[in-house]
């Protein structure tokens, strides 16, 4: 019997193995950055959002010498989780993409490595508060606001604030991801509460009776039930981001528009990893981050603001995408502080 | 001594589940159980006595239950009608049934809720947001699992037996009742429990299509780890989701034992339809209704730009995706991806098979003794249990196990299809096991009296009721890895995506076009799986008669 399966064994063994040909076994990764002289690869570690121009990425390695290796997976609470469990054996160099609602909780548990690279112009205002030893340097901004369809409020008052929102005039017309199930969802629930404080649960008690709708992620409101949405939805009111009226430009306007008096502002950082293999290494990373190149990219691979005040935006951006001046903030100590228990209130009051 | 001869067989499967399965899960669930350094079991009973772990176990429970249940009532007799009738285009429906399940569940997400939204063509239904769009999402995805794992039982079941009832003066469902589903019990019992697991463990659908306002064990554990970093609760809910899937194994090998081993099989020609065919066809059009709505919806949105028809969707997957002026939403063209799914997709599928293949032999030879026949069935049950686990755990769990030499492995290439193996390795044994399992061990015995050696007596006793059903669960593990997200989507890295990470990463971006290139590529993604599973069906095998 033992015969039997070594031989069936070796027999499909061997009918496999011509297979293995066309997989990815074959396949040398490394090859990429052994053309590359010196300081050897360096490793980024990101969330799945991550793009940049191959030709940036090339252009660092041609500048520093180093290899640059990108690992993106998951959100950016997934990000910070990892890079929370594997603390001092981190899975890479360098990390970008943990951003001030999950900033506290990598600070408390020592994953980045103190460097105080050179800010651009502007970039100070970004800094964590509380981060006094430069651990995070700030990459990005952007801000999640309430857009409204312009043309569906042609000619109708269109709402402007939160407490529009609970307006039995908007009855049924606002769709948004939830703040359990999306990063978006979160910061529109963080702006609530930085409005409201302690009585941010009647806020949204209100929203759900007046017949707000939850989804489960930015791409399921926007695109199915947003009118201007690609699935052609029924509800005007969506949460997205400011940046979003630059992509629904129709001939010369934009058929949606920003509330910016309902806006929460996300700030992306970068940082060394504790335990990074190549310290040096990422250190140029995080100074190619803040490089006039790199900024000057992050508007259309990445839908975000550089925090460079001297970069010049896309056209469409220009024109189209108005940041707030005064958005919602929450210190990051009381986010990381209080999340599990506002995540577990919002659950209870939006489930009912 | 045929116990330990056993498991050195089984050797080879059992490491590489030791050290890409359990390591890793028991890493992420003992990080739970001690907190602060102590070991702390009591953190994790408390979390079971909270009323929500409760209001989500008797949710998953019951969810996946009906969808186990509208599954196999929609899938057997589509089973039949596919497998043992002629009817025209049945082997391209059989293969177009089974593109649902690669399909990316945010895509499918997508394009059910815009059926089923207030605006919808489906909106008077009034099902968006509630169980019933997540029990129909359920069976959408799973009763191509009842269709193959069944249908590919049936397809080699003697007719004989039947015809002799039905000579007998049997009605059909007679025949049906005492001596068809008898015969197919141990297919059937398999198939409902892989169902019941990917329903169980289903993740985006219940998020998706529930809105918000039902939560199962796993989108809980995703909450939990990705979020709130709360691994007590997570690893409670683990602990908790492993328990219920032993059990469930228990039950389904018990039930799946008492199967006549000595059945006869042969490739059985199909017949034409007759009337008494006629509920196997209504169940298969209702089945076939669910099926190709969405996906009728996907091809009809990835076909639309800017309010009109064009083809400029599928031009686009050559590039990196739109945004506003130049084009960057991808760091690789949707192409690219695809050929990397493809070659993922190889390798995962001949693991898989090498896998499935030794399992299914070492759990189905006759055994001589109750403790040989105990180790076999936990076997048999040990590689269905990557099922029953939530990715976020192994995903996870890779990351803090598999970090240090000699297992630093969490940035190797070949992690991505070996954890799609293991997700597909349940597929293949279980459809595996109800055929070898039904092969007369007499014949063996009597092809080495004859003088065969053990591997001429394997080629021409085993291979001849095998290789259908081999093909089938090659073409299963093939899909698997094409759609396989999850624990994917963990692991990927970002310079070689498969082709359902490129499509989140697309369709969570804002900007039109990229919402088309998303339906493109799904429809891309399924067309190519539809293919690849018709080719499988057309290889020709080696059939014997018995």
């Amino acid at each position: 019997m033992r015969h039997t399966n070594a031989r069936l064994y070796a027999a499909a063994l061997a009918a496999l193995l011509p297979l293995s040909a066309c997989s990815l076994t074959g396949e040398d990764d490394s090859g990429s950055g052994s053309g590359t002289a010196g300081g050897g690869d360096v490793v980024l570690v990101t969330h799945e959002s991550f793009v940049l121009p191959k030709k940036l990425m090339k252009q660092f390695d041609q500048d520093t010498g180093y290899h640059l290796v990108v690992r993106a997976s998951g959100d950016a609470g997934t990000l910070t989780n990892k890079l929370v469990l594997s603390q001092g054996n981190p899975q890479g160099d360098v990390a970008f993409g943990v951003d001030n609602t999950f900033a506290s909780r990598a600070l408390d548990a020592d994953v980045f490595a103190p460097y105080a690279a050179d800010l651009p112009p502007g970039a100070d205002t970004y800094v964590l508060p509380g981060d006094d030893d430069h651990r995070l340097t700030p990459i990005d901004n952007g801000n999640v606001c309430v857009n409204i369809d312009t043309q569906y409020f042609k000619g109708k008052r269109a709402p402007q604030t939160l407490d529009d929102l609970v307006d039995p005039a908007y009855r049924d017309l606002f769709v948004l991801p939830g703040a359990a199930s999306s990063s978006t969802g979160l910061a529109f629930l963080l702006a609530t509460i930085a409005k409201y404080g302690d009585g941010w649960p009647d806020y949204w008690t209100k929203l759900m009776d007046n017949g707000a709708k939850l989804t489960a992620g930015w791409s399921d409101a926007y695109e199915v039930d947003f009118t201007q949405g690609g699935g052609g939805g029924d509800r005007p009111i969506v949460l997205s981001y400011d940046s979003s009226p630059a992509f629904t430009i129709d001939g010369d306007h934009s058929t949606t528009k920003a509330l910016l008096d309902t806006c929460f502002r996300q700030v992306e950082y970068a940082g060394v990893l504790t335990g990074a293999d190549n310290p040096k290494g990422a250190e140029a990373v995080v100074d190619w981050l803040l490089s006039p190149q790199v900024q000057a990219a992050l508007p259309e691979s990445m839908y975000v603001f550089p925090v460079d005040t001297e970069t010049t935006l896309p056209a469409e951006w220009a024109s189209y995408a108005v940041q707030p001046e005064d958005p919602y903030a929450l210190d990051p100590a009381d986010i990381a502080a209080h999340r599990d228990e506002w995540l577990t209130t919002w659950s209870d009051v939006t489930s009912r | 001594m045929r116990v330990i001869r056993l498991l050195l067989v089984a050797l080879v499967p059992l490491a590489i589940l030791g050290v890409f399965f359990v390591l890793p899960v028991t890493g992420m669930v003992s990080r739970g159980f001690w907190t602060d350094g102590s070991f702390d079991p009591g953190g994790v009973l408390d979390v079971l006595t909270r009323p929500r772990v409760h209001r989500v176990l008797w949710f998953t429970l019951w969810s996946a239950a009906l969808g186990t249940l509208f599954s196999l009532a929609l899938g057997l007799p589509a089973a039949h009608v596919l497998y043992r009738r002629r009817i025209r285009g049945g082997s391209v429906l059989r293969a177009a049934l089974l593109a649902p399940f690669v399909l990316p569940t945010v895509v499918v997400g997508v394009s059910f809720r815009q059926l089923l939204t207030a605006s919808g063509p489906l909106g008077f239904l009034g099902l968006d947001g509630t169980p019933a769009a997540i029990i129909a999402g359920l069976v959408f995805f799973n009763a191509s699992v009842v269709i193959r794992v069944v249908g590919g039982a049936w397809e080699s079941l003697d007719p004989r037996p039947a015809e002799a009832a039905a000579a007998l003066g049997a009605t059909p469902f007679q025949v049906l009742r005492t001596v068809t589903l008898p015969a197919l019990r141990p297919a059937v019992v398999s198939a409902a429990s892989v169902v019941f697991l990917f329903c169980a463990t289903a993740f985006g659908v219940v998020l998706t299509l529930g809105g918000l306002r039902y939560s199962s064990v796993e989108t809980e554990i995703y909450l939990l780890t990705t979020n709130l970093l709360d691994l007590q609760a997570a690893a409670a809910l683990s602990v908790l989701q492993l328990v219920v899937v032993v059990g469930l194994l228990l039950a389904a090998a018990r039930a799946r034992r008492t199967a006549d081993p000595s059945l006869a099989r042969v490739v059985a020609r199909p017949r034409r339809l007759a009337r008494g065919d006629v509920p196997a066809l209504v169940a298969t059009s209702v089945l076939a209704l669910l099926v190709l709505g969405p996906i009728a919806a996907l091809v009809a949105g990835s076909l639309r730009t800017d309010g009109a028809w064009s083809l400029a969707n599928y031009r686009a997957l050559e590039t990196t995706g739109q945004s506003s002026g130049q084009q960057h939403a991808l760091l690789v063209p949707v192409t690219d991806a695809l050929m990397t799914s493809l070659r993922t997709a190889v390798d995962a599928t001949w693991m898989s098979l090498l896998l499935g293949l030794t399992v299914a032999v070492v759990a189905t030879r006759r055994s001589r003794s109750r403790s040989e026949r105990r180790v076999r069935t936990v076997l048999d049950g040990l590689f269905m249990l990557p099922l029953g686990v939530s990715a976020v755990t192994l995903g996870f769990g890779f990351l803090i196990t598999l970090d240090r030499p000699p297992l630093d492995l969490r940035d190797s290439p070949l992690l991505v299809p070996i954890a799609q193996a293991l997700v597909a390795l349940p597929l293949v044994v279980r459809t595996l096991v109800p055929v070898l399992g039904s092969v007369d061990d007499r014949l063996r015995q009597a092809a080495a009296t004859l003088g065969a050696s053990p591997f001429r007596a394997a080629l021409t006793v085993d291979l001849p009721v095998v290789g259908r059903p081999l093909l089938a669960s090659a073409g299963f593990a093939f899909a698997v890895s094409l759609g396989e997200f999850g624990a994917t989507s963990f692991l990927a890295r970002d310079e070689h995506p498969t082709l359902p990470v490129v499509i989140f990463g697309l369709i969570g971006h804002p900007g039109p076009m990229n919402y088309g290139m998303a339906l493109a590529a799904s429809v891309v993604l399924a067309a190519t799986t539809a293919t690849v599973m018709l080719a499988v069906e057309r290889l020709h095998v080696p059939v014997g008669s018995t």
